[in-house]
């Protein structure tokens, strides 16, 4: 059954929000979705780069006050 | 009755932990009101930073390793006798040989493992220097290397984030002093859009890499390794050929994490400014072993070790925590054979590396003795 995780990388400067997500992914299931928090604005562009290259799925990006929630979904 | 603190895991975190206690709790532990155990796998004491340099013949392999009792505090009874059952609710471990342990507090500081066998056709096709046997073959590869196409390759998540960028720097001066650096095609690979985690650290490396000559790969997560054709695939569908493959291979965190179902990939969900394990209050968590979305650095595991020491001593001695944990990471970067930088933030200070200088490189090597302090508990 597809679980949602959150990644909660407000205030993470190092590995950061990408690379958090990236190390996630390699420890969900095709269809859990999960959703980065990041107080970096360019996770907001970087995070969509990525999944649109790699191949998973955008569901969305949310501005909220002083952070992004970035939700993605593992498609392979 | 005394209250017992147990640390599981003997690397630089359960040690720096171990021997703070010490410290802070001596009068109790002299009246027996407090007993503290450490919980390890092996008798030798590993400073891991150091296999940067066994490839490169820069650093003798005695002076890697101390004898864990010799840099423990004698009130700490250490057991090379790990954890194999750790049940939280219960407040009690049980060890390989069968021992029970119970504890008033636990300190998880079990650390990471090098997960090649990760990806297909790594652990075949690739070096690696974040483990001696590795660091030695490297050293041999590099030996017998006369030139043509070498990949770094850097995979999430791993330790020690600045050594990828360290050790490509390194090679480019190695290979020229061996003269075959202009025979030589260097590409480094990295799973983001730039060349390192740290915004800062990528521009700064950025000019250096097309200074030296050195290529960047990016957006590269990979996805397989074809060690016959001598191939690296990623994700995003990019194919490099290498006659040389180092990668820093994928990280999980310890198998007793796992084995207990303690953490997805080994890594133990923390709370990122008290260190308590979630939903412990009395299990804290150091160092690799943390889920943090923070740097796994010996650095961090030192930062983390000081708060966590002043909240279990503060808990023994006053019933209540001392402090946060503000989220402090500092790292030397070599630059080369003969200069170096460092990077350090927190969780609210961004970091700003300064000017490589012969300096620098100078106290790195100093650090790497000085090391031998810092396990102690006395820098």
């Amino acid at each position: 059954m597809a679980e949602r995780k959150t990644i909660d990388a407000r205030g993470a400067y190092c590995p950061g929000p990408l690379m958090e997500l990236i190390a996630a992914l390699k420890l969900s299931q095709v269809g859990d979705e999960l959703e980065v928090l990041s107080s970096d604005k360019g996770s907001a562009a970087d995070i969509p780069e990525w999944v649109e290259k790699v191949g998973h799925q955008m569901v969305g990006t949310t501005a909220h006050d002083g952070y992004w929630s970035v939700v993605i979904r593992k498609a392979k | 009755m005394a209250k017992n603190i147990l640390i599981v895991g003997g690397g630089l975190a359960g040690t720096i932990v171990g021997n703070g206690l010490c410290r802070q709790l001596s009068a109790k532990l002299r009246t027996g009101e407090v007993s503290i155990t450490m919980l390890g796998t092996t008798d030798t004491h590993l400073y891991q930073p150091g296999l940067l340099y066994v490839p490169f013949g820069k650093i003798r392999e005695h002076e890697l390793f101390r004898e864990q009792r010799k840099i423990l505090d004698k009130r700490v009874n250490f057991m090379i006798d790990p954890a194999k059952t750790i049940d939280v609710a219960g407040n009690k471990v049980t060890t390989n040989s069968g021992k029970t342990i119970h504890y008033d507090y636990m300190v998880l500081a079990t650390g990471s493992r090098c997960m090649p066998q990760n990806i297909p056709g790594m652990a075949e096709g690739a070096h690696w220097f974040y483990e001696l046997d590795a660091a030695r073959k490297l050293r041999d590869a590099l030996a017998e290397f006369k030139g043509g196409k070498i990949v770094v390759n850097v995979n999430a998540p791993h330790k020690c984030p600045v050594a990828p960028l360290e050790i490509s720097f390194m090679l480019k001066d190695f290979l020229q002093g061996k003269g075959v650096w202009d025979k030589t095609e260097l590409t480094y690979t990295y799973p983001i859009g730039r060349l390192h985690a740290l915004e800062p650290v990528a521009n700064w490396a950025k000019p250096e890499f097309e200074k030296a000559g050195i290529k960047g790969e990016l957006f590269f997560n990979t996805k397989s390794v074809d060690p016959v054709k001598k191939v690296i695939s990623s994700e995003e569908g990019v194919d490099l050929p290498y006659d040389l493959l180092i990668t820093i291979p994928p990280h999980n965190g310890a198998e007793v994490i796992l084995n207990n179902d303690l953490g997805a990939g080994g890594w133990v969900p923390t709370n990122k400014l008290s260190l308590q394990r979630e939903g412990s209050t009395n299990v804290f968590v150091c160092g690799d072993t943390t889920n943090i979305p923070i740097s796994k650095a010996g650095s961090t595991a030192h930062f983390e070790a000081d708060t966590i020491i002043d909240n279990i001593a503060s808990l023994v001695l006053e019933g209540r925590m001392a402090r946060d944990y503000d989220g402090k990471v500092f790292c030397f970067v070599e630059t080369g054979m003969s200069t170096g930088t460092y990077v350090w933030f927190n969780y609210t200070t961004p970091p700003n590396p300064t000017a490589p200088t012969q300096m620098i490189h100078w106290f790195k090597l100093a650090y790497n003795r000085l090391y031998w302090l810092s396990a102690r508990g006395l820098l």
